[in-house]
């Protein structure tokens, strides 16, 4: 901002839900000092405006899945000071990377009449397999608390802290009876990133592993205690293989349980 | 340019639809001051969420077809729910039922009230964004903000979270959610449904075009209530059915321009969900101040004008609010979190009121409990015949205006129909292309 300009933000999407933009859209009460300090713009969902790059902060939501999608990040990435990959989908893949486990050929034909007017690549694939990516944002969504620090901090020039300590440690300050240990509940809060806040466990179910894989991960001692809780070997597989499929932990232990 | 009758042509185009979910375009072609074609374009990736729920568990389907949209992940939780619910022959009653429609009354209150001011109302009052129009109009902006900010409430407080709850199973609940916190949104909902009835007195007296369409309307009627999760297949045209008969009286078929499948009836008519849909099926049950604020701002018994669904919005907004409070003041603790649904393999369909329409799943589940078969049909891929036939008939007067003034008039009509385009899988490119 040496130049007295405002900071420029821009809000991109590739294949997904829309839930993770719509997570700073839920940042009601900061939303309108945000925007009075930053400049927000390409943001499809919200503004008409179109504003050319360059931009100090790029917030990317979705996965690669095609051709001109993988063209798009590059042009992104060339026009952004700072990019920063929001969700499961932009940061592994997404659920629409369970693809990557299958034939895609066959998807297509399944759900479509005529196969052949529908582009799509083989694979789903995280952002960071394309361009260079600064920081990564996880969750399926993203938690909204989370996301605006990253954005303020970014903007301030600081250094974001992504914790990538597991769902147990959230789990234990909130004062949660382990719903693994003391339920027999199959959870996979001991391999899955925090971020959340233990929500699952706190609405007494097992966590889903919508944050990813955490930095340090035993999925396969994870693995022989949800066995031994009577899990079968394909519920196992199903159960890492979800909004993280492509995630590598994650798809290491579902592909050891094929 | 061109001049009607001098046989230039033209090809008008919107790349990007903005303000709506998901990316689609627009592609409009002229000749001689005549309109060829107009065709959306919804170019978003495909996901094949449809395929890949094969060989998963039937359990899983809520948690995983809620991503299919993250504005409306409670409407998929709900109809795959009732899917499956239906294939086991289990009902969900009482205060089970009413929590569900409890956490439905937050996601209408959250969709609506970001269609309301964020994507819409720019339109009405000339600016390209919400960001834009508050500083003109701080006080309308905070108050759509609010009325979001208190559907989320609602949902964080039964779902765990507002975008992709995750306290939603077949059943019912895992967890139900504490009287002190559900009491605690009295007070809010109080505030939102004083809010949304002032709000919709506002925007009754905005500028609306003077175009009016004989729409088949489609939507669920339940013989006592406005509909959420319940309901005969009805349309203004004579269906009447009940939603196990779907596939016989909406078809899907591919159309090349668009990675969504369009519907029509049985007898190739295109057809219109969401908000006026339901209300011109469904308006006699509104709650009372619901109708009051429909009476009030002139609505009739069809509103058959799409650039009014803001005032139908902001009513069933109302009508959201009121709901919410009549549940929260009645008995809403239960026994138990969630009924038990046991497996029993067979087919079941489930259709439940999405903000911008119905939304109809189909499964068929093995003895294993696993999927073998399922479909999937969102709102905004059965209204995208209609749209595009309501923006030929709006541009049919209109072609020798500008190319600008065309984009901004079709992607304004676009925005009526609060078109998820994530969910019909999927971004509008406007071009208009006159030969």
């Amino acid at each position: 901002m040496s130049d007295g300009q405002p900071l420029r933000l821009a809000v991109w999407k590739l294949a997904s839900c829309d839930g993770c933009q719509l997570a700073l859209l839920d940042c009601e009460d900061e939303l309108l000092t945000l925007a009075s300090r930053v400049e927000i713009a390409p943001f499809a969902e919200v503004t008409s405006r179109t504003d050319d790059g360059p931009w100090d902060l790029s917030l990317v939501e979705g996965s690669v899945s095609t051709p001109a999608d993988a063209e798009r990040v590059r042009r992104i990435r060339a026009g952004s000071r700072v990019l920063v990959t929001i969700g499961a989908c932009a940061t592994a893949g997404g659920i629409q990377a369970l693809r990557n486990f299958a034939d895609v050929d066959a998807f297509r034909r399944a759900v479509y009449a005529s196969p052949e007017t529908v582009e799509a690549l083989a694979r789903s694939s995280p952002v960071s397999d394309h361009v260079p990516v600064d920081y990564e944002l996880h969750g399926c969504p993203v938690d909204r608390g989370q996301l605006l620090r990253v954005i303020a901090d970014v903007l301030a020039g600081n250094r974001p802290h992504l914790s990538g300590a597991s769902v147990c440690e959230e789990c234990k300050r909130a004062g949660n009876v382990c719903v693994l240990v003391a339920h027999g509940t199959p959870c996979l809060g001991p391999v899955t990133r925090g971020g959340c806040g233990a929500l699952c466990p706190s609405c007494a179910r097992g966590c889903y592993g919508c944050f990813g894989p955490a930095d340090t991960t035993n999925a396969p001692a994870l693995s022989a205690r949800l066995e031994a809780l009577g899990m079968s070997r394909p519920a196992v597989l199903r159960f890492y293989r979800s909004f993280n499929a492509a995630a590598p932990p994650f798809a290491d232990e579902s592909i050891r349980h094929e | 340019m061109s001049e009607p009758g001098s046989g230039d042509s033209r090809r008008i185009t919107v790349d990007l639809l903005t303000r709506v979910e998901g990316e689609g375009a627009l592609t409009l072609r002229t000749r001689g001051g005549e309109l060829e074609s107009c065709e959306l374009r919804i170019f978003e990736p495909p996901r094949f969420f449809e395929a890949f729920l094969v060989g998963r568990h039937w359990t899983e389907a809520p948690d995983i077809t809620a991503r299919i949209c993250g504005i409306c992940p409670v409407a998929y939780q709900m109809s795959a729910c009732h899917a499956m619910e239906a294939m086991a022959g289990v009902r969900i009653d009482g205060p089970l039922r009413d929590l569900r429609r409890l956490l439905y009354c937050g996601e209408w209150i959250e969709s609506h009230g970001l269609h309301v001011g964020m994507l819409q109302l720019p339109d009405f009052l000339g600016y390209p964004d919400a960001i834009a129009m508050a500083r003109d109009h701080p006080e309308l902006v905070r108050t759509t903000l609010r009325l979001k900010q208190t559907g989320n409430r609602v949902m964080r407080t039964l779902g765990g979270r507002e975008i992709h709850p995750v306290n939603v199973r077949l059943g019912g609940f895992y967890r139900l959610p504490a009287r002190a916190d559900l009491q605690a949104l009295v007070p809010e909902l109080e505030w939102a449904l004083d809010a949304a009835r002032g709000l919709a007195e506002r925007i009754a007296e905005l500028e609306f075009p003077d175009f009016h369409q004989d729409y088949e309307l489609v939507a669920l009627v339940h013989p006592d209530e406005y509909p959420f999760n319940e309901g005969r297949l009805v349309s203004t045209a004579g269906i009447d059915v009940p939603v196990g008969r779907y596939d016989e009286v909406l078809v899907e078929h591919q159309s090349p321009h668009s990675t969504a499948l369009h519907t029509a009836t049985a007898r190739g008519t295109p057809v219109l969900m969401g908000p006026l849909a339901r209300y011109a099926l469904n308006h006699e049950r509104l709650t009372p101040l619901a109708r009051e604020t429909a009476a009030r701002i002139g609505l009739g018994a069809v509103v058959d004008n799409p650039f009014r669904a803001i005032c139908v919005r902001l009513v069933e907004i109302v009508f959201a609010c009121e709901e919410a409070l009549r549940i929260l003041r009645g008995t809403v603790s239960a026994d138990q979190a969630a009924v038990p649904v046991p497996l029993r393999a067979g087919t079941g369909c489930g259709a439940t009121e999405a903000p911008r329409g119905l939304c109809y799943h189909r499964y068929r589940v093995d003895a294993d409990g696993l999927i073998t078969e399922a479909k999937i049909v969102a709102p905004t891929s059965v209204n995208q015949a209609r749209i595009e036939a309501d923006l030929r008939a709006l541009l049919a007067g209109e072609l020798s205006r500008p190319d600008d003034e065309l984009r901004f008039l079709c992607e304004r009509a676009i925005r009526n129909y609060d078109p998820c385009i994530s969910c019909a899988t999927h971004f509008l490119d406007l071009r208009v292309e006159r030969s």
